[in-house]
């Protein structure tokens, strides 16, 4: 397996497997998302309670999940650059960063027009919604240590550290927010209780969170592509491909 | 390489560092300074009757530590990376975590056990019932060595850089939630007359997972920014 594995820990290797990946990525990105919303946002029938206004869980649900799973697959990333010194991980906490802190934003934006409607409020200090908001902080933090040095190797090393203390930290932080919550505001209001989601519903949802999958995959591996691209630029293999590309025009 | 000799350079390093902190006590000072100076802000602010100010001086004393953290930070590696001794310590041979722990302790006997005394006199002028001081002690008691030890991951991250005074406190602010909260939470439930012992117990049981793991982070990030 690792003399399997080893070429990649090339740049040039590594961009040219996520050059054959990014066309079906991105095309299975947009074939679910543009099926799972569509179906969700216009043919799925209506809630019972929240009326229309629950649709937006076809968007919310999909980019909360990802949210915390593109932080994972950041720390696993973190890991590979620290202990195997493999600079193509290294780049990929920076690939994977803006990604996941964006999808951070929607959940939380959505949560909040959600929010508006259902309870309220825009803003309630939910344990959910409050974890979300420090998971935001801390795709911040890990960006700015990435970006703060003038030595770019030494930021990456610095943020995967950063990137590894954060998911020790992010369950703690995320069991203690919720005792927090359940402390001072006791059963008030919990939103997520599933109750069980009708097929005509949770299909499209499943199709909208596949879509979603693959379309942070495929935005990771542009991101990465452009990173690999920028980093090795010294190299002959990055100029002949700069070359080549503005050649076809693409 | 035996045992007795990483506690030699262990004893070596929180002795030289003690001994260079001491002579610089206004670092010490300022800190606490600090604290008492944004505990004195707060009754300006929201008005000094003791129902608001009892209610909300556990949450402005523990703001005010974290942030006071913050601020003693720079004395942890700064000055050892400036004048090269943090390389020499690096080339030692001896664990570096090890010598990353003795650094925190001494942080803490410095920053954080000031504070702990510190605390019965914000209580006083934040007019928090006398029954809570007992166990605000403890929890600080408990949370600082907690809070050195973090504060000592963010140093160390951010010491090659000039200034990382505003950085640091994004990277390390929301990774205090959990100790706020329960401390917090202890505190609290004192006053309403039930048990803190499962939150003290949940906080001794933080501090112990985080003086077990900052200092391998503190390791990995001093090699890093000496590099």
């Amino acid at each position: 397996m690792w003399k399997w594995l080893h070429p990649y820990a090339k740049g040039e290797a590594t961009y040219r497997l996520l050059g054959a990946w990014l066309p079906w990525l991105s095309a299975l990105a947009a074939l679910f998302v543009a099926v799972g919303l569509g179906w969700g946002l216009f043919y799925a029938p209506p809630d019972y309670q929240q009326g229309d206004s629950y649709r937006i869980i076809f968007i919310h649900v999909p980019a909360a999940m990802f949210s915390m799973g593109a932080y994972t697959g950041m720390a696993i990333a973190a890991l590979i650059a620290l202990v195997w010194q493999i600079r193509t991980a290294e780049w990929a906490i920076a690939a994977i960063a803006p990604v996941g802190a964006v999808l951070t934003f929607v959940a939380l934006f959505t949560g909040a027009v959600w929010g508006k409607p259902m309870w309220g409020t825009w803003w309630e200090w939910d344990a959910r919604l409050t974890s979300e908001l420090i998971l935001l902080f801390l795709y911040i933090g890990v960006l700015a240590l990435y970006y703060a040095f003038n030595d770019a190797r030494t930021g990456a090393k610095a943020a995967a550290i950063l990137a590894l203390v954060g998911v020790v930290n992010v369950p703690i932080i995320h069991f203690s927010v919720y005792w927090w919550n359940s402390l001072h505001q006791g059963a008030t209001i919990t939103k997520f209780e599933k109750p069980s989601m009708p097929v005509e519903m949770l299909t499209p949802l499943l199709i909208s969170i596949a879509g979603f999958l693959f379309l942070t995959a495929a935005l990771v591996t542009q991101r990465l592509r452009n990173e690999i691209l920028k980093q090795e630029l010294h190299r002959p293999w990055a100029q002949q491909q700069l070359g080549v590309e503005a050649e076809h025009g693409v | 390489m035996n045992k007795a000799s990483t506690w030699q350079f262990l004893r070596t390093i929180m002795q030289r560092d003690l001994a260079v902190a001491l002579r610089r006590r206004s670092d010490i000072i300022n800190p606490l300074l600090f604290v008492v100076i944004v505990v004195t802000l707060f009754p300006l602010a929201v008005g000094p009757g003791p129902d608001i100010l009892g209610r909300i001086a556990t949450g402005v004393i523990w703001v005010a530590a974290l942030l006071s953290a913050l601020l003693g930070s720079e004395r942890l590696f700064r000055d050892d990376f400036l004048d090269g001794s943090l390389e020499q310590l690096v080339l030692l041979p001896a664990p570096l975590p090890v010598l990353a722990l003795g650094k925190i302790s001494v942080h803490w006997l410095l920053n954080g056990l000031p504070l702990v005394i510190l605390a019965p006199l914000c209580a006083l002028l934040l007019k928090l019932p006398i029954d809570a001081w007992g166990i605000l002690m403890l929890t600080l008691l408990i949370g600082t060595p907690m809070l050195s030890a973090m504060t000592a991951v963010g140093a160390a991250l951010t010491v090659s850089l000039g200034r990382g005074g505003a950085l640091l406190s994004l990277l390390l602010l929301p990774l205090f939630i959990p100790l706020l909260i329960f401390a917090a939470a202890a505190v609290e439930s004192t006053l309403v007359g039930t048990s803190a012992y499962g939150q003290v117990l949940l906080l001794a049981g933080l501090m112990l997972l985080t003086l077990t793991l900052a200092p391998l982070a503190v390791a990995a990030a001093i090699r890093v920014s000496v590099n």
